[in-house]
């Protein structure tokens, strides 16, 4: 029996809510909006993915994991997985489960209003306290800065907004 | 002005990618240079939120070095690994201030290395690639159009953390604000080699690559005088000549060879 394609493509998509970041366990690549387009082509499947920051070691973990992943599906046997940079990434795609996710990490997600450049800062994860201080604006990660929640009196990380560069 | 959307495009006209790859080398070779330059301070930094903070925006940049040698890659010009540790000295289009020693001794031994050097030239830097890669963003080859609006997208990060080193050292006065003002004065002589595009400057204005150097140099005056002021009553210059045209110095020879002395032990391995 042929399956239909919107049928694979739908379970390619569970799939993917389920790799996750390799230095954000529990927090899919889905749910980090890194996922762009999938295709499906007879046994094939090709993923878009957009990469979060330029130089983030992680990429070819993550096309790896997820390669791996979808080929599990008996729908497909082989996954090509490619970043593409013509869509830029943006914090805005991380999905309300993403930051639900992140949260439960210790990981604030980023704030909603921000200017390129400028101070920001976000609540604290753990009490929701806007009582907080950045530590430093680079974390263990390019995507992650490092915070201190003076309520609750423990150190978080946020993601680090990043939106749209508009040149004048 | 005719457009180029992909590699292949490009490829069909010599003229116009000879001016593009050279612009690319420019773009790869200064952040590539510049990264090994902040890697040598991994460890030495004044303290270990400015560790953190270095090492992630050097981590940064080498992402970004990778990323242009990839674009260099799809026009044809070899594996990006090899672009980035095989080629000679001669070859390099970075800027030759971009790689001066971080001061005197070596980070195996007794690193004296000069934290005002350092501040200045980052700080003189993320400014000049900021201008650089705005007006990339209008460029008729839309790989690197869009390869500049992503990195501008981080880019502000880089350049607001120097530019907070430079303000806080030049206010607080005394021993730091000297040793910072002689830094940029020595830089002064120096910066006009990083802000040109070289022999191919104006292949890449006519092709529309990228506005014209005068340009560049307009933009970052500006932007990094009104930081820090006055610089200098002399004009900008380039004592230690023309990386663009493939001078170098010494020191750039010693950074390769250290770079590359773990891939050359096994240049097929996969690291």
């Amino acid at each position: 029996m042929k399956v239909p394609i919107e049928e694979t493509n739908k379970k390619i998509y569970n799939v993917l809510k389920h790799v996750d970041d390799p230095e954000l366990p529990g927090v899919s690549v889905f749910d980090l909006g890194m996922v762009h387009k999938v295709e499906v082509s007879g046994k094939g499947a090709f993923i878009t993915m957009i990469p979060t920051f330029t130089g983030c070691p992680a990429l070819d973990i993550i096309a790896k994991d997820v390669k791996v992943a979808v080929e599990k599906l008996a729908e497909i046997d082989c996954c090509k997985v490619e970043f593409s940079y013509r869509q830029p990434w943006t914090t805005d795609a991380i999905t309300e489960k993403g930051k639900e996710q992140l949260k439960k990490h210790g990981v604030s997600p980023p704030p909603e209003h921000y200017t390129p450049g400028e101070e920001w800062s976000v609540d604290c994860p753990f009490c929701k306290s806007p009582f907080t201080s950045m530590e430093n604006v680079f974390g263990p990660t390019a995507c992650r800065s490092i915070l201190y929640c003076k309520t609750c009196k423990n150190p978080f990380e946020a993601m680090k907004p990043v939106v749209k560069y508009l040149v004048n | 002005m005719t457009h180029f959307e992909n590699a292949e495009q490009a490829k069909r006209d010599p003229l116009y990618k000879e001016a593009l790859t050279e612009l690319l080398y420019q773009f790869a070779d200064d952040d590539f240079i510049l990264a090994f330059r902040g890697s040598e301070w991994l460890g030495l930094a004044p303290h270990i939120e400015e560790d953190v903070a270095f090492s992630s925006i050097t981590q940064n940049t080498m992402g970004h070095a990778t990323f242009f040698y990839q674009l260099l890659e799809e026009l044809g010009e070899g594996d990006a690994d090899v672009l980035a540790h095989e080629r000679g000295p001669e070859s390099r289009k970075s800027a030759v201030y971009l790689e001066k020693e971080n001061g005197d001794g070596h980070y195996l031994d007794e690193p004296f290395y000069d934290w005002a050097l350092t501040v200045v030239r980052h700080y003189f830097y993320e400014e000049f690639k900021q201008v650089k890669l705005e007006l990339a963003t209008r460029s008729s080859y839309q790989p690197l159009a869009d390869a500049a609006q992503k990195v501008l997208m981080e880019q502000p990060y880089h350049l607001a953390h120097w530019k907070m080193w430079v303000k806080q050292l030049l206010a607080a006065g005394g021993e730091a604000e000297e040793r910072l003002r002689a830094r940029m004065v020595e830089a002064w002589g120096e910066f006009k080699d990083v802000l040109e595009l070289g022999p191919k400057a104006k292949q890449m204005a006519d092709a529309h690559l990228i506005a014209g150097e005068d340009v560049i140099e307009t933009q970052w005056v500006e932007r990094v005088e009104t930081t820090v002021g006055k610089i200098s009553k002399q004009q900008l210059g380039k004592k230690q000549g023309s990386g663009r045209s493939g001078e170098h110095t010494g020191e750039l020879t010693i950074a390769l060879k250290t770079l590359s002395e773990v891939y050359d032990t096994d240049r097929t391995a996969i690291w």
